[in-house]
């Protein structure tokens, strides 16, 4: 077990090292020079190289890299080229934002999932289970901002229930938060859910046809009984992989949602500074997903352990 | 008209036990009639639209769908929906084939040497898979758009990049199943060298897993073409994209949602089509999977 | 059809007309048989003839999709297993009836320990009916003393384990004391040391015979090694192609076989060794796919004895009490 962990962490620390040296290195290949791109180009040489010292453009790239990584670590990420702003307030403040979005999506997302699947599955050969497992793959080919641009017509135009755009921090008017926090959530998790229901729905199946739960049966447990206490767990390990892998995509799907809904979120920061170009922002804003994303893989290879007994004996 | 004796069991079925070949199943039919039907679309824009889809038209805003000279309305400039719908089929199966062309080239032979090569060689590249996994398509895409500005190719890349890490694992372990097989081990007996094996053993084998994967990636590649197109970064306008169609509706969702759901349609039945077919194919190629009976 | 035994008043099991098909394919063909009080009975045949599906049907547990008709009574189960509902069978599965399968690998989930794996039987029919409620210590010992019973070394401890920290053979002892957990009228195994080492079966065997005969509880035994049925049952049933083609005292029907498959199936394996000199004999062909069997007698295709007579179902005949077959052309008339 302890070397499990230890294997884990080592890879998550190298994956950290590797995917900062790659985001690093893509923002350095861009042609032209950030603090003229930054100035516009009408500055003077003198006012762009003083630019260029003040935010270390001008040292080599190894101790550039360095002073970032070193500045990611303390979280102390420097105020940008552009707009002169601290990068850290402004990231977490709007993190805040999106990570509303994500989890309560995540739930809206399980919610669904974990019950229309298990009932796909057990349904799988009637009409019923058919019938959901078409609609699931509807909801699977349905992208996010599609769902979100619906459920607005639907729902704030036709029905005229819920407001269609806008954000009010939860602390300002609770209700009006609520309000407007249907819709996107709606639209990224409705979508996530689809695509997770179909990975229960084949997870639960597997584990339908394992032996233990036919001795489950025999035991005397009823069918539903014995896919509870018996498959719940084993079911559990690649729906959790895949919830995992999902994050990733739930988190790119916040950046286009939050387009569709207007809200100022970490995904419009970032397309933000990527149409001003401010590109140590963007790289900042980048890493950080990549990071978050990698964070929770390693918290579900450490989940596994929990789940698996077998792991733990360190059989694989 | 039935040629079946209806009496008792012919004993020569009985004994030789045919393999009926299956008939194609649902999924397989209808993804692989939409995927007909939108490829079908894309070549028809090539010689043939009721309109010019980029010909502003300011005497013709806004028709309704239904409209005699356009069948699916106009929008906000007067230029023909249906026209740009059908030319959206081109851009999103151009950057759709360059895409999955990309993440096939570059992820079914990272595969194949992650399987063949030596354990520690495979293990590396394998993590930088999962590594690579971090970035989704989307994420790639703005990255590249921020250092190279948008454009389509830049969209096609990213998308292809990002899609690699699928083939790469389908291939590798595909290709480790096929390299403990006994055929393999009479190859290697028979002194064939490791590359040999991997051409003519490996690579035929895994065909079909790469083919199913190319169908749901080609899925993923469209859905990730609109959503760049609807953000901006994907094909730069006049040319029509299905994502930029719903990006220009946007705007008018009060007055004309219609212009929403004509490419918002277009968009999940492609996405629809592409994934049945990719399940229609597994079912069809790796009985495994099938439910017996 | 019957097999006219004279048992106990009152059988154990009692499976009348039973049939089951799975789509268009007949898997099951109207089988009629008892299981008395105590009595060991032994069901073989080769693979694809029916056993294991008979054994599900005792349960009540056949795969989705298959239709069963017919009826299978229970003692002291007041209702059908055939047609039953699933709540009313979770209360006789694991407490009247119970089942020891053939994988024990793979019988038992991985991710649980095995002593709550037991407990779990006994708290599943805790206060249901004539049993008392749970009580967790109470429980506890009685894990330990079952797992003692099925000659685990230190139970206590081995009660902790996971499965996959056992072997095999104590696995299949694990499904074993989960079987006998509450005491069951009736044990069905299906073939429950066909996955074991050799070395292991024997005394696998020997723990479910001890654990039967204690009980005072019935056994139908699936199993396909001939040998293991006249050293544990009183009694056999053969099954071929989705029927029962003989049945009767194991003495009698190995040592003096009517149908013409008994006597292939028992010349197939030779109950007394090789004895030099004297060759092996094999039933000629396989046995056909689900479905595929013949109209008529269901061996004929691969019978040396068919004649056009054989086309017609054969009749059930018995020339002793409590020995029947299904032949039109018996082994050993002569006799």
């Amino acid at each position: 077990m302890l070397l499990h962990l230890v294997r884990r962490t080592a890879i998550l620390v190298a994956s950290l090292a590797v995917s900062s040296v790659v985001v690093f290195g893509f923002m350095v290949l861009l042609p032209g020079d950030p603090a003229r791109v930054a100035l516009g180009v009408n500055a003077s040489e003198e006012a762009v190289g003083r630019l260029r010292a003040e935010f270390g453009l001008d040292r080599p790239l190894v101790e550039q890299y360095a002073s970032w990584v070193s500045g990611l670590l303390r979280f102390d990420l420097g105020r940008s080229y552009v707009s002169q702003v601290e990068i850290a307030p402004q990231i977490l403040h709007r993190l805040q934002v999106t990570l509303w979005l994500v989890v309560c999506a995540m739930l809206v997302a399980l919610v669904i999932a974990v019950p229309m699947g298990t009932l796909m599955a057990v349904r799988h050969r009637r009409p019923s289970g058919f019938l959901l497992s078409a609609l699931s793959q509807v909801g699977v080919a349905v992208p996010a901002f599609l769902a979100g641009i619906l459920l607005i017509t639907v729902f704030a135009v036709r029905l005229g229930w819920l407001p269609a755009n806008g954000w009010t921090p939860p602390n300002e008017d609770p209700a009006q938060f609520l309000r407007q926090l249907v819709l996107p959530v709606l639209s990224l998790g409705l979508v996530q859910g689809a695509v997770l229901t179909r990975y229960v729905r084949s997870s639960v199946l597997d584990v339908q046809r394992e032996d233990y739960i036919r001795t489950a049966r025999a035991k005397g447990l009823g069918p539903f009984r014995a896919l509870w206490r018996h498959g719940f767990r084993n079911a559990a390990v690649p729906v959790v992989t895949v919830l995992a892998l999902q994050l990733s995509t739930l988190l790119i799907g916040a950046v286009v949602v939050e387009r569709v809904f207007v809200i100022p979120g970490l995904g419009s920061l970032l397309l933000d500074q990527v149409s001003n170009r401010d590109l140590v922002f963007v790289q900042d804003i980048v890493m950080l997903l990549v990071v978050a994303v990698l964070l929770v893989n390693f918290l579900v290879d450490v989940l596994y352990v929990v789940i698996d007994p077998r792991l733990r004996a360190g059989h694989s | 008209m039935s040629a079946q004796p209806a009496g008792p069991i012919d004993p020569t079925r009985v004994a030789g036990q045919p393999r009926v070949r299956r008939r194609p199943g649902p999924s397989l039919v209808v993804g692989g009639s939409i995927v007909a039907a939108v490829v079908l679309m894309a070549l028809l824009s090539f010689v043939w639209t009721p309109h010019d889809p980029t010909l502003v038209n300011a005497a013709a805003r806004l028709r309704d769908v239904g409209d005699p000279e356009h069948w699916l309305g106009t929008d906000k400039f007067g230029r023909d929906v249906l026209s740009q719908v059908l030319v959206g089929a081109r851009t999103t199966l151009f950057v759709g084939v360059v895409a999955v062309g990309v993440a096939g080239l570059l992820g079914v032979p990272l595969g194949v040497v992650a399987a063949m090569a030596p354990r520690w060689v495979g293990e590396t590249l394998m993590r930088a898979m999962d590594l690579l996994l971090a970035f989704p398509a989307l994420l790639l895409a703005i990255m590249f758009s921020a250092v190279y500005g948008g454009s389509t190719l830049v969209a096609m890349i990213a998308i292809g990049i990002a899609t690699v890490p699928s083939f790469a694992r389908i291939v590798r372990s595909g290709a480790l199943q096929v390299l403990s097989t006994e055929y393999v081990l009479a190859a290697r007996a028979a002194g064939r060298r490791s590359w040999g094996i991997g051409l003519r053993h490996v690579l035929p084998n895994v065909s079909s897993l790469v083919i199913v994967q190319a169908s749901v990636a080609f899925a993923i590649a469209v859905l990730a073409e609109a959503a760049l197109s609807f953000l901006g970064y994907g094909t730069p306008p006049p040319t029509p994209s299905w994502g930029r169609m719903l990006q220009e509706s946007q705007e008018l969702l009060f007055s004309a949602p219609r212009l929403a759901f004509v490419p918002g349609l277009a968009i999940a039945v492609a996405v629809l089509g592409f994934n049945l077919l990719g399940d229609g194919l597994r079912d069809r190629y790796d009985p495994r999977l099938e439910d017996r009976r | 059809m019957t097999t006219a035994a004279a048992v106990a008043p009152s059988p154990v099991l009692e499976v009348r007309g039973l049939s089951v098909s799975i789509g268009r394919h007949d898997l099951l063909h109207d089988l009629t048989f008892t299981v008395g009080r105590g009595e060991r009975v032994g069901l073989i045949g080769e693979s694809g003839s029916g056993k294991s599906l008979t054994s599900l049907a005792v349960l009540g547990l056949l795969p989705e999709g298959a239709r069963a008709t017919g009826s299978v009574r229970l003692a002291g189960v007041t209702h059908d297993v055939v047609g039953a509902s699933e709540r009313a069978m979770a209360s006789v599965r694991g407490n009247d009836v119970s089942m020891v399968f053939q994988e024990p690998m793979t019988a038992l989930n991985p991710t649980m320990r095995v002593g709550a794996q037991v407990a779990e039987t006994i708290l599943v029919h805790a206060g249901r009916g004539k049993r008392p409620g749970a009580d967790r210590a109470a429980v506890r010992q009685r894990v330990v003393a079952l797992l003692d019973q099925v000659g685990l070394p230190a139970p206590a401890e081995l009660a902790r384990a996971y499965p996959h920290q056992l072997s095999g053979g104590q696995r299949q002892r694990v499904v074993v004391a989960i079987a006998l957990a509450n005491d069951p009228e009736l044990l069905v195994c299906d073939e429950p040391t066909t996955a074991l080492d050799v070395t292991v079966q024997a005394k696998v065997l020997d723990l479910i015979v001890r654990g039967v005969e204690a009980r005072r509880s019935a056994m139908l035994f699936i199993t396909h090694d001939l040998p293991v049925v006249a050293t544990v049952c009183e009694r056999v049933l053969v099954m071929y192609g989705g029927r029962i083609v003989e049945a009767g005292p194991v003495a009698e029907v190995f040592t003096r076989p009517r149908h013409r498959y008994t006597e292939g199936l028992l010349g197939a394996s030779d109950l007394e060794g090789a004895r030099p000199g004297k060759p092996l004999t094999t039933i000629p062909g396989t046995v056909p796919p689900a479905g595929a069997f013949p109209e008529g007698c269901v061996f004929r295709t691969r019978c040396r004895h068919a004649t056009a007579e054989c086309a017609a179902p054969p009749p059930w005949s018995s020339a002793d009490p409590g020995h029947g077959h299904a032949c039109v052309h018996p082994a050993g008339g002569e006799r």
